[in-house]
């Protein structure tokens, strides 16, 4: 079967002088869970950006759901965004609108459902989050855990093919943070859909996720299943899973000599 | 050497000054273009722009109507005390009526609507950049130029004559009270000469067309400084201080260049 998103020598930078992504070659079969890991700064958010067409690779290919992103005009990629739902780290939930029209959005702009079949789909959604009761809240009265879970609500309207977590488990109480992972996993199960999760939360997510892209400086540096990672001895991936200060990544941000700065050389 | 080198420095930083205005002059230009073109929802799905009427209109008519009703009595307490000088205190309702219809109802409604509304169509949008909802909105592949920004855009054209004209109508409201009302100046006259006086077309017809021009110009200013905004507190802040001073000045701008083309050279009554 066509993995449903396929990168091959990809590149990316803003600027020439400094690429963020670098030579990143990434397949993500149909029915996976995904995790792409990595410290904050190493390119993920961008990856994951080029892989929902966002960002246009400065070389290289990315094929998501059977299309070259790079081809794609703002209809293709329009079309292509139809067949994914995308959840934000807080949610960017619309907050001059209640829960239940946060979760009719994508349905009454992408479809012509009749009133009493919206109103079903909508409530049938939040209920798979466990939220159907807070259908007449505002997003204000909500706690940042609801609020991811209406979010991800929104983000399965369309019933999606591809799901992608923009660091879902940033902020979030154990209770939250135990809800959102169960919920990943069963809509993506239940749905057949495939999910990427772009976080830093490495323990947390090595839990929930199928297979792990580890990434550091713009490339992918560690690749495998979550028993795979966790018995990696590439150092860098030790240092992160185990969350040391001692390893390749180093405390101090550059900086001149410590003598030098309090000018001690000169006393 | 050193002055030429501070001169040189201070030109240099000029010139990118420049060219930095005149690039995002060009970048507005081609926002508003593209947000014409993509006014069909707006316009389709009018209850979107009707919503933002009642944002930007309904909701800045407080301040509207009793400004407008100050600045008539004001109009009328200064107007009255100059013209009774020269015997023509009759003449107040027109004075009242054409100060307002062809200057201070345009300029003013347009002054405040920048301030009320403008500022908060710019804030509105900044932080809906800031917090990632039209992000959100496009990766849901929903353009949020057509679905955001567009009915704000036409609901500010839209209310912004209706608001210039309900200042001016509240403003002669305000000349009577004080010119007919407290200093007793004849009500036949006031009206009468203020219907004579005042011609549709070269004064009001006038008047309309600066509150659509100043509409035009506080909603794209408004619109396009909360798109542009950095999505941060302070990028919001300073996009909303932006809207309201440069919304004014080009205000009192195209106010000047309007009522040249208006009213000299021998067209007015």
């Amino acid at each position: 079967m066509q993995p449903i998103v396929e990168i091959r020598k990809l590149a990316f930078a803003y600027d020439p002088a400094r690429p963020v992504l670098r030579d990143i070659d990434l397949t993500i079969k149909r029915g996976s869970v995904v995790g792409i890991m990595g410290q904050s700064g190493c390119g993920k958010t961008t990856l994951l950006r080029v892989i929902m067409g966002a960002l246009r690779p400065t070389a290289g290919e990315a094929r998501v759901l059977g299309h070259g992103t790079r081809e794609l005009d703002t209809e293709g990629l329009y079309a292509m965004r139809r067949k994914m739902g995308m959840l934000f780290q807080f949610g960017a939930l619309f907050t001059d609108m209640s829960v239940f029209e946060n979760v009719a959005f994508p349905l009454r702009e992408h479809t012509d459902l009749p009133d009493d079949l919206l109103n079903d789909l909508v409530l049938m959604k939040l209920q798979a989050v466990g939220l159907r009761g807070a259908a007449h809240l505002a997003p204000t009265e909500l706690s940042g855990g609801m609020a991811r879970r209406v979010a991800l609500a929104r983000s399965i309207a369309l019933d999606p093919q591809l799901i992608l977590y923009d660091e879902p488990f940033t902020g979030l109480d154990p209770i939250s943070f135990g809800v959102i992972v169960r919920l990943i996993r069963n809509l993506n199960d239940s749905l057949g859909a495939t999910s990427i999760i772009v976080t830093h939360d490495v323990q947390e997510a090595l839990g929930v996720v199928d297979y792990v892209y580890f990434m550091a400086a713009g490339r992918v540096i560690a690749q495998g299943t979550p028993d795979e990672i966790r018995a990696s001895g590439e150092p860098f991936v030790r240092q992160f899973v185990n969350g040391s200060s001692e390893g390749p990544v180093p405390f101090h941000y550059p900086a001149p000599g410590y003598d030098a700065d309090l000018e001690l050389a000169a006393a | 050497m050193r002055f030429v080198t501070d001169m040189r420095a201070r030109i240099e930083r000029l010139g990118t000054s420049v060219t930095a205005h005149v690039w995002r002059l060009g970048f507005a230009s081609r926002f508003l273009f593209y947000l014409v073109v993509h006014s069909g929802t707006a316009l389709k799905r009018f209850r979107l722009t009707i919503a933002e009427i009642y944002f930007a209109g309904v909701l800045s008519l407080i301040i509207i109507l009793v400004s407008g009703l100050f600045v008539g009595m004001v109009l009328a307490l200064q107007g009255y005390e100059t013209l009774q000088r020269f015997g023509a205190s009759e003449s107040l309702g027109v004075l009242v009526a054409l100060s307002l219809v062809r200057e201070l109802g345009p300029v003013v409604a347009g002054l405040l609507f920048a301030s009320r509304a403008g500022s908060a169509i710019t804030a509105e949008i900044g932080l809906m950049k800031a917090t990632e909802q039209l992000s959100a909105m496009e990766m849901m592949a929903v353009d949020p130029i057509a679905r955001v920004v567009a009915p704000r855009f036409w609901g500010g054209v839209i209310s912004m004559p209706l608001l210039a004209a309900l200042f001016s109508a509240m403003g002669v409201f305000g000349g009577y009270l004080v010119g007919v009302q407290l200093i007793g100046v004849d009500a036949g006259a006031f009206w009468s000469q203020m219907q004579a006086a005042v011609d549709v077309r070269n004064d009001i017809m006038n008047g309309v067309i600066k509150s659509v021009v100043f509409g035009l110009a506080v909603t794209w200013i408004a619109v396009f400084e909360g798109y542009d905004a950095p999505p941060t507190a302070e990028g919001v802040s300073r996009a909303t201080t932006r809207t309201v001073v440069t919304s004014s000045l080009a205000i009192l701008f195209l106010d000047f260049i309007l009522t040249a083309l208006m009213f000299t050279g021998g067209n007015h009554q």
